[in-house]
């Protein structure tokens, strides 16, 4: 939240005087890649961090408030392998990680692997469907809004999205819950007493994909629209401007043509560095919706808690982000040619 | 050195000049209406939360001592009517306020502690301490702040100072960035060269001419890391990750809704809680805007 309020800092500069090669622009990727392997690392091994060395005891934790034994948990110990010095147990998880093996849920035992890949289709659905409508959203008030800037349409809309910005996203998605009834179904994906056919279950995820996809749209959309918004009144000054309506062209083909393609770039590595959100209003979300993705799979290791299934999920959702913000990284290199060929 | 009329000692110069700055800034808060209308909508709320145990009785907290109808609905006895035991939703939300403005506050300047100093010193030393320090604080900006909240306070013992811990460790990033920023800009002024030639060595450069002038902007940047805390408390809180003993805004949500309170339509018990979160968040979020536009140059002249 602060740092979508304070704008500015996070665009690199573009890089040194020198001219544009083929040469340079590898070295670029081959750095950027670099500095993501590195990243991804680090994510690694924080979640062995947090998971292993941080609990005095995890398996204490895991078995906090239930009855066991001395044997249950020597056993446990056993299975988890942290009778092991610490260090064949990282060197383990790390070659596990490698083989696409995140290690066994304690409260399901089945791989955890296999948990999150099953789960990651539903959360792709909603983060997807939602994320596009809010970019959309956004992006439409957000360019209006700064293109009349100081009108109604821009004071009701900026103060809308600082309200909406200011409401916890569980909290607006258990009011629409309760104020629509039984318009829509309360959780879940899809009802077990859909034919299996294909229109039917369409209908039926689409059903329950409204209310979750609204509350999604209606927590993120505020960030798009600021960032648009004042990114776009950087550039309403600009000279270029006025030289395209000096030519004679209509205030909305200015508008379209030169000022938003060039507010867009910095607009563009802001939503991408604002995906830990993006997660957090998918975390949130999935819990009250009872949607059957990550952030629900998230919420049950934690309830329980499930140890190995809690830093399988974190290490998924935290090195995705961090992957995403490479290719934003790399994205915005093909997109704006002043980072490419100053 | 006779210059100053008044024979004023360095320090009381300074601080004279401190003064003057301060009252123009709060001249210019002074105009903008939604800073000035939040700033007093926390004022209220904050003499509301201090007061809760002179002007209520704690003992109508203790689900022992009452005698309510369970989810009953508002009435003359129970303005905003009952939760799950019979306990007043009216009370739980004053008393509420309590813990979630001392964890948002709290939380919020963990976070900006780590912030200051990490971006202060990244800036003043260069070289490889920056280049790692912006490394790691990089690292950290990317990396989804609630989930590794959600880590930390599930491996950690439940309680309010765990919760405090997991926000203020995760939500520093943003903060350091932008104290870097300032002070790079602070230190390239020749002042500061002044300084370092007469003799000043990092400590006095530091804490005598770059926080001075970094600090109005980490205020700014507080209030508004406090509206993201209190955010991020009622979440952890909502998942069930906060402190079971403790009434928060955020437990009664999860409580309300682990309850019945959406199929039932108690209204009562959903909204008092969340609309103190989006007032107290709202507050510190327009203060903190106002605040900027007054604090960092860099915005002037916008908005």
């Amino acid at each position: 939240m602060t740092d979508l309020l304070t704008p500015g800092e996070q665009t690199e500069p573009p890089a040194s005087t020198g001219r544009r090669s083929s040469s340079g622009t590898l070295r670029f990727v081959l750095g950027k890649l670099g500095g993501a392997v590195i990243s991804v690392a680090f994510v690694a091994a924080l979640g062995f961090l947090l998971f292993r060395v941080l609990p005095g005891d995890p398996v204490l934790t895991m078995t906090r408030g239930r009855p066991t034994t001395p044997e249950a948990l020597a056993e446990l110990r056993l299975r988890f392998g942290l009778d092991d010095p610490l260090w064949k147990q990282f060197l383990d998880y790390v070659g596990g990680l490698f083989r696409g093996d995140f290690g066994t849920s304690y409260a399901y035992s089945r791989p955890v692997g296999e948990m999150i890949l099953e789960r990651v289709g539903p959360t792709l659905l909603l983060v997807g469907t939602g994320t596009v409508l809010a970019v959309i959203l956004g992006m439409w008030i957000g360019i209006r809004g700064a293109w009349e800037h100081g009108s109604r349409f821009d004071r009701t809309t900026t103060s809308l999205a600082l309200t909406l910005w200011s409401v916890p996203t569980f909290w607006l998605g258990l009011l629409l819950l309760m104020v629509t009834g039984n318009l829509f179904p309360s959780g879940g994906m899809v009802d077990p007493s859909t034919p299996k056919e294909f229109l039917p279950q369409l209908l039926d995820i689409g059903h329950h994909l409204v209310l979750p996809c609204i509350t999604f749209v209606a927590v993120v959309y505020a960030q798009y629209q600021l960032v648009m918004r004042s990114s776009l009144l950087e550039e309403m000054g600009a000279d270029y401007l006025n030289t395209a309506r000096a030519k004679g062209m209509r205030e909305d083909m200015v508008r379209r043509k030169h000022a938003v393609p060039n507010a867009m770039l910095p607009a563009i590595t802001l939503v991408f560095l604002h995906l830990g959100l993006v997660v957090q209003g998918a975390i949130t979300v999935e819990t009250v919706f009872s949607w059957p993705g990550l952030g629900l799979l998230l919420y049950e290791a934690l309830s329980y808690p499930d140890l190995p299934l809690l830093q399988g999920v974190f290490t998924v959702l935290a090195g995705s982000v961090v992957a995403m913000n490479v290719v934003a990284d790399l994205l915005y290199r093909v997109f704006d040619p002043r980072v490419r060929a100053v | 050195m006779s210059q100053t009329p008044s024979k004023q000692t360095p320090g009381a110069l300074a601080w004279a000049r401190r003064k003057e700055a301060a009252s123009r800034a709060w001249k210019q808060f002074r105009v903008q209406r939604s800073g000035l209308a939040g700033l007093i909508a926390l004022g209220v709320i904050a003499a509301l939360a201090i007061l809760a145990p002179v002007l209520t009785d704690s003992d109508q907290l203790d689900v022992t001592k009452v005698d309510g109808p369970s989810l009953g609905a508002p009435s003359g006895d129970y303005l905003l009517g009952t939760d799950e035991n019979g306990r007043s939703v009216l009370l739980l939300t004053w008393w509420g306020a309590r813990v979630s403005l001392t964890v948002g506050l709290s939380a919020a300047l963990l976070s900006v502690v780590i912030g200051t100093v990490i971006g202060v010193l990244s800036a003043h030393f260069g070289g490889w301490v920056s280049a790692v320090l912006m490394r790691f604080t990089d690292f950290f900006l990317v990396l989804p702040s609630l989930v590794l909240a959600i880590a930390l306070s599930t491996v950690l013992d439940r309680g309010l100072f765990t919760i405090i811990l997991a926000i203020g460790l995760t939500s520093w990033p943003s903060t350091a960035r932008l104290v870097r920023a300032q002070t790079l800009s602070v230190e390239a002024r020749p002042y500061i060269e002044r300084a370092r030639a007469l003799g000043g060595g990092h400590t006095h450069v530091i804490t005598k001419h770059v926080l001075p002038s970094v600090l109005p902007l980490v205020f700014a940047n507080t209030t508004l890391a406090v509206a993201s805390a209190i955010i991020a408390e009622s979440t952890l809180s909502f998942l069930g990750l906060g402190d079971p003993t403790q009434v928060t805004w955020g437990s009664m949500l999860k409580s309300a809704a682990s309850n019945g309170a959406v199929t039932t339509g108690a209204w009562w018990y959903l909204l008092p809680p969340g609309l103190g979160i989006v007032a107290v968040v709202l507050a510190f979020t327009l203060c903190g805007r106002a605040l900027e536009t007054v604090l960092n140059p860099r915005l002037r002249g916008e908005r």
